[in-house]
């Protein structure tokens, strides 16, 4: 199969499974399970022969479709993926694989799940390799709705609650950003001649500089930054998160910190800073600012937590800041406007990067751990815990490399990230890279201290031992543990695989914001421009 | 006496050459009601189900309308006015008449399928609905400020009886007399303002007006020019007139009531079919003013974005308070306010980019995109209006109640009607995959090129997008109680056939999705009325 159909099948295959689901019958939840599970295994095949026809020395889109999909509007399905994207496919199809693995515990109403679920994934997917702003924006909200029903259904006590909070921010978010979509369309085409929608065609124009207006930029860059920043989520837009992650059944919860959350990093890559560079760059001191204080914030948070969910959901908001941080750091000299330092501005990007796929896997794997030992005890109270290395030798060790991933151990996947921005950060303020890399120090604290409240200990006083002792780990619960545990320590000590894959894309990417930053310079004069447009305006 | 006999001939000739053929759809259902009553009336006949009949007129009447539309987009007739220039045949005109018909058709199919006129009320119910829908249909053609009238009366007072035709039942009651009262209020005012606009410039042709009174408006007069505050005055009452059958904020009162009064059948139909007529009539009005002096024109524009501010308000003032009802029509009257809110929108933009030469820019052409967002839409609420309702009706007749908290687990015991209602709530609050989101989208557009012209219609797209989260505040109510919440032990249950009821759920709601994945082929329709009704206006 040719990698352009394949792209289509990749995105619809999980809802052709979804599809296949109405026909089984309602009790038969072992086999829906097994079919959907199949599903995703095919879907993640998929992806994984996608790879292969991958060329990394090609930093532009491959293998791009674009068919006329609503003509009069110059709306295509255009699909396509370079080494940004890709490796964000991978993470989707693998995670998404993973967590219907771990979906056996769910008991009720399952075929609904297991549609609800597929339905999720092409959603996912379909993100992750539109390339057309409208269809992007469709695939970004069709996301939403099986979240909504996944979290209120079959979430915890909070439910309802959770799973509104969570569609209200998030729907707040893209109405900003489909704002932003009608600036670009109107703004890329003369008067009375139809607009694109196509995010390469922008991404060319802004890199010209003389499409859109610095005002024009800085405007649409904050309706952008706060949509993507909300699914980030950055301080302070993350207020949902927390509620989301706690009440969201296990699987969900994986799902939600290993892709969802990706998607605002990757919206902010492909979208916000190509689209508007001038805004972004505008912004840069704010964005790095915001991406400390979500470090440290969300490290002050995790500190503070007894539930052992929310520890690990702010542990999310504090990893996901180091993201924000490395795409941002972003210096220029005043006068010409050209980037002080690419190179560590690249090698902050490509931190981000990584930052995002470490995160997508050592994150869904603390979900899973804190999932594992809740089924058994039917609590997560941290406080309440303790001595469960001998009861459960190893699910703790398991557990204990997955979050020593998590903390940034070198050797694992998440200590790279976190070195590549910081180091860049350097670069762009010495004073905010000291803060970032105290944030370590504070992450290192929560989890060892958890480790320590949780694992360690003479013996365990709270509830449900019996259950502990009756339910040793599951030959299935101990296949995606050490799945994801080798996943970590394999990224710890070979980064360059991902750092191939994205490297050319990467320079390319930022080749491509430093001229159009430079161009929109040239072309306007810059910020005094800006405030003159803006009273037109 | 010659020249009397000449006319007489003349107005024959029209009258029977081209007038009655052109209106042959309005004939028809007029032919289905003295039928129907005609029935009743002849012994032995009075046994033939008068639904059947009522749905042939309809069919009749779509089929014809069909016809027309074909034959007007292949060119084979010609837009035209008819009866002395009393109605406007063309593409506008009949799109708005097909889709009337179309909307009966499902309409009555409803009825029959949940049975609320009963055998004996059958004549009564449908000869009020049919007759509403005649004079719709004169709305959406009208070209004359006395058939605007005739039009909104004659949709109104059949409209008034069906509110009401729940007899015996007190809320029922109380609801249509409200409904009277403030549509004879409204009336008069209207007919007021039409008074004043035909005093004003000695005719009540609408395709004349802007250039009388580009005649009678000096060029540089103000706001301070008598005429021109006359002239406003009057189209200020013309549109409150408009303003009450569309429930537009501060005109709306009688709406929640008339909704939770009547049954839910005739509360789908006149939120959608009041609405296609009533803004059919409020383009062409607003039309009718392009093209004058620039004297007319600042009044025009000032209009707009009166109507942008009445716009935001009222999608605001409908969202917010559908957040506190319990009883499931209440709630969707206050969703049909907001969505004429909405719509609104695309007419306040339509007004102010018609008029953009005013401030030095030129954006007629941008005016389509106003109309064909404006028809969309239109075509949308269609289906996920009636179909919400007409789940609700279905609902009904089962657990014999309409509050929301009694819609709690139904998911497991009606799966089909609760994916309807997803589908259909979910294009309510305009999300894609739906059609709502496609045509919120064009609407949006619309109002975004409006904000070149003047930065209000920033305020309003900030409005129109701040209350899509709203809103789903209070519609994801419903979808929580029918898939979150548990049903509770010994409620009644409900439980359908797929067919006809659940093949009927099906019709109306999988169009709510088509339209938002395929809109392809009906944007570039509604794209082409757009312009064929500019064209036609010179323009």
């Amino acid at each position: 199969m040719s990698p352009e159909a394949l792209m289509s099948w990749i995105i619809f295959t999980p809802t052709l499974f979804a599809f296949g689901l109405i026909f089984f019958d309602k009790k038969a939840e072992e086999s829906m399970r097994n079919w959907s599970l199949f599903g995703t295994i095919v879907t993640f095949l998929q992806t994984v022969l996608l790879a292969c026809s991958f060329s990394a020395s090609d930093a532009g889109i491959q293998h791009m479709v674009k068919v006329p999909w609503i003509e009069n509007w110059h709306i295509n399905y255009q699909i396509g993926f370079d080494g940004i994207s890709l490796p964000l496919v991978l993470l989707t199809s693998f995670v998404s694989m993973l967590s219907m693995l771990a979906s056996w515990s769910i008991k009720k109403q399952v075929k609904g799940y297991m549609v609800l679920f597929l339905l999720l994934e092409t959603g996912m997917l379909g993100v992750f390799l539109s390339l057309d702003f409208f269809l992007f924006y469709v695939f970004w909200e069709v996301m939403l709705l099986p979240m909504y029903f996944l979290i209120g259904i079959w979430g915890g006590p909070r439910r309802e609650y959770a799973a509104i909070k969570f569609f209200l921010y998030t729907l707040a978010g893209s109405v900003l950003m489909l704002i932003a979509i009608l600036m670009f369309y109107f703004g890329s085409a003369p008067e009375g001649q139809i607009g694109s929608f196509d995010l390469m065609q922008l991404t060319a124009m802004a890199e010209k500089g003389d499409a859109f207006s610095p005002g024009l930029q800085v405007a649409a860059f904050i309706l952008l930054f706060i949509g993507f920043a909300i699914k980030v989520p950055s301080f302070p837009f993350h207020t949902w998160l927390p509620d989301a992650h706690v009440e969201a059944p296990t699987p969900i919860s994986m799902i939600l910190a290993g892709v969802l959350l990706k998607m605002g990093g990757y919206g902010i890559i492909r979208v916000a800073f190509p689209l508007c560079p001038y805004g972004a760059q505008y912004a840069a001191y704010v964005l790095v600012a915001i991406g400390v204080t979500s470090i440290i914030y969300g490290g002050f948070a995790a500190l503070a937590q007894t539930d052992f969910k929310r520890l690990v959901a702010y542990s999310s908001v504090s990893h996901m800041g180091y993201v924000l941080l490395g795409i941002a750091v972003w210096k220029i000299t005043e006068t010409s406007g050209a980037a002080v330092g690419r190179d560590y501005w690249l090698m902050g990007m490509n931190g981000a990067m990584f930052q995002m796929l470490a995160h997508g896997i050592s994150s869904p794997a603390m979900f899973f751990m804190v999932g594992v030992i809740y089924d058994r005890v039917h609590h997560r109270d941290i406080n309440q815990f303790g001595g469960l290395a001998n009861l459960m030798p190893l699910y703790s060790g398991l557990a204990a490399g997955i979050f020593f991933a998590g903390l940034g151990l070198p050797g694992m996947c998440g200590f790279i990230g976190e070195v590549f921005v910081v180091l860049s950060t350097w670069n762009y303020s010495k004073t905010l890279a000291i803060v970032a890399a105290s944030g370590v120090i504070i992450t290192a604290g929560y989890i060892l201290w958890c480790l320590q409240r949780v694992y360690l200990g003479p013996e365990y006083k709270g509830p449900h031992l019996d259950e502990i002792q009756a339910n040793p780990l599951t030959t299935r619960e101990t296949f995606i543990g050490a799945t994801f545990l080798a996943l970590c320590i394999f990224f710890g000590v070979f980064p360059n695989y991902v750092f191939d894959m994205t490297g050319k894309s990467m320079e390319k990417l930022v080749q491509g914001l430093d001229t159009g930053y430079q161009n929109t310079q040239k072309l306007t004069g810059g910020v005094q421009t800006t405030q003159t447009t803006q009273t037109q305006n | 006496m010659n020249d009397i006999g000449s006319l007489v001939v003349r107005l024959l000739d029209e009258t029977t050459k081209t007038s009655v053929g052109l209106f042959a759809p309005e004939l028809v259902l007029s032919g289905t009601i003295v039928l129907m009553l005609a029935l009743r009336v002849l012994p032995g006949l009075s046994r033939i189900p008068t639904q059947w009949i009522a749905l042939l007129g309809a069919f009749a009447s779509f089929g014809l309308t069909l016809c027309q539309f074909d034959r007007l987009i292949s060119g084979e007739i010609h837009p035209t006015s008819f009866f002395t220039g009393m109605l406007m045949f063309d593409q506008f005109a009949t799109f708005f008449r097909m889709f009337l018909s179309l909307f009966l058709i499902l309409t009555i199919t409803l009825t029959v399928l949940t049975g609320i006129p009963d055998r004996d009320d059958a004549p009564d119910f449908y000869t009020l609905l049919i007759g509403s829908t005649i004079g719709m249909m004169i709305m959406a053609s009208a070209n004359h400020l006395l058939m605007v009238f005739m039009g909104v009366e004659m949709t109104s007072v059949p409209s008034y009886a069906m509110v009401g035709f729940l007899k015996g039942r007190k809320k029922s009651s109380e609801a249509a007399l409200k409904y009277v009262v403030y549509g004879a209020g409204a009336a008069g005012v209207m007919l007021y303002g039409i008074s004043l606009l035909a005093g004003l410039t000695g005719t009540g042709s609408m395709p004349e007006m802007a250039q009388r009174l580009g005649m009678i408006v000096s060029q540089n007069a103000g706001i301070g020019d008598a005429t021109i505050r006359t002239m406003l005055l009057a189209s200020m009452m013309v549109l409150v007139g408009l303003a009450f059958k569309l429930s537009i904020f501060p005109f709306h009162f009688w709406c929640p009531d008339a909704f939770e009064g009547a049954s839910a059948e005739v509360a789908g139909f006149l939120s959608v079919a009041s609405k296609a007529g009533a803004f059919a009539l409020l383009v062409r009005f607003g039309l009718s003013f392009t093209g004058s002096s620039a004297a007319v024109s600042e009044v025009a524009f000032s209009l707009g974005i009166g109507l942008g501010v009445l716009a935001a308000a009222t999608a605001t003032f409908g969202n917010l308070s559908a957040y506190g009802q319990t009883n499931i029509k209440r709630m969707l009257a206050y969703s049909t306010i907001a969505h004429a809110g909405y719509m609104l929108m695309a007419v306040s933009a339509l007004f102010v980019l018609a008029h953009g030469k005013y401030v030095g820019v030129d954006t007629l052409g941008e005016t389509r995109r106003c109309i064909e967002g404006l028809i969309y839409y239109l075509f949308v609420y269609l289906f996920m209006n009636l179909g919400a309702f007409a789940i609700v009706a279905l609902i009904r007749n089962q657990i014999f109640s309409e509050e929301i908290e009694d819609y709690n687990g139904l998911a497991t015991q009606c799966p089909l009607l609760c994916f309807g209602m997803l589908l259909c709530v979910f294009s309510l609050v305009g999300l894609p995959p739906m059609g709502g989101f496609w045509a919120k989208l064009v609407i949006f557009s619309a109002v975004f090129k409006a904000t070149s012209v003047h930065w209000v219609m920033w305020g309003v797209l900030g409005a129109g997008a701040i209350n899509t989260v709203f809103s789903l505040f209070y519609y994801i109510r419903i979808l929580k109680a029918m898939y979150i919440k548990p049903r509770p032990m010994g409620a009644r249950s409900v439980r359908y056939e797929l067919f006809p009821v659940g093949v009927f759920v099906l019709m109306l709601c999988l169009p709510v999705l088509g339209l938002g994945i395929l809109p392809q082929g009906f944007t570039d329709k509604f794209h082409n009325i757009a312009d064929a009704l500019l064209t036609q206006i010179g323009r």
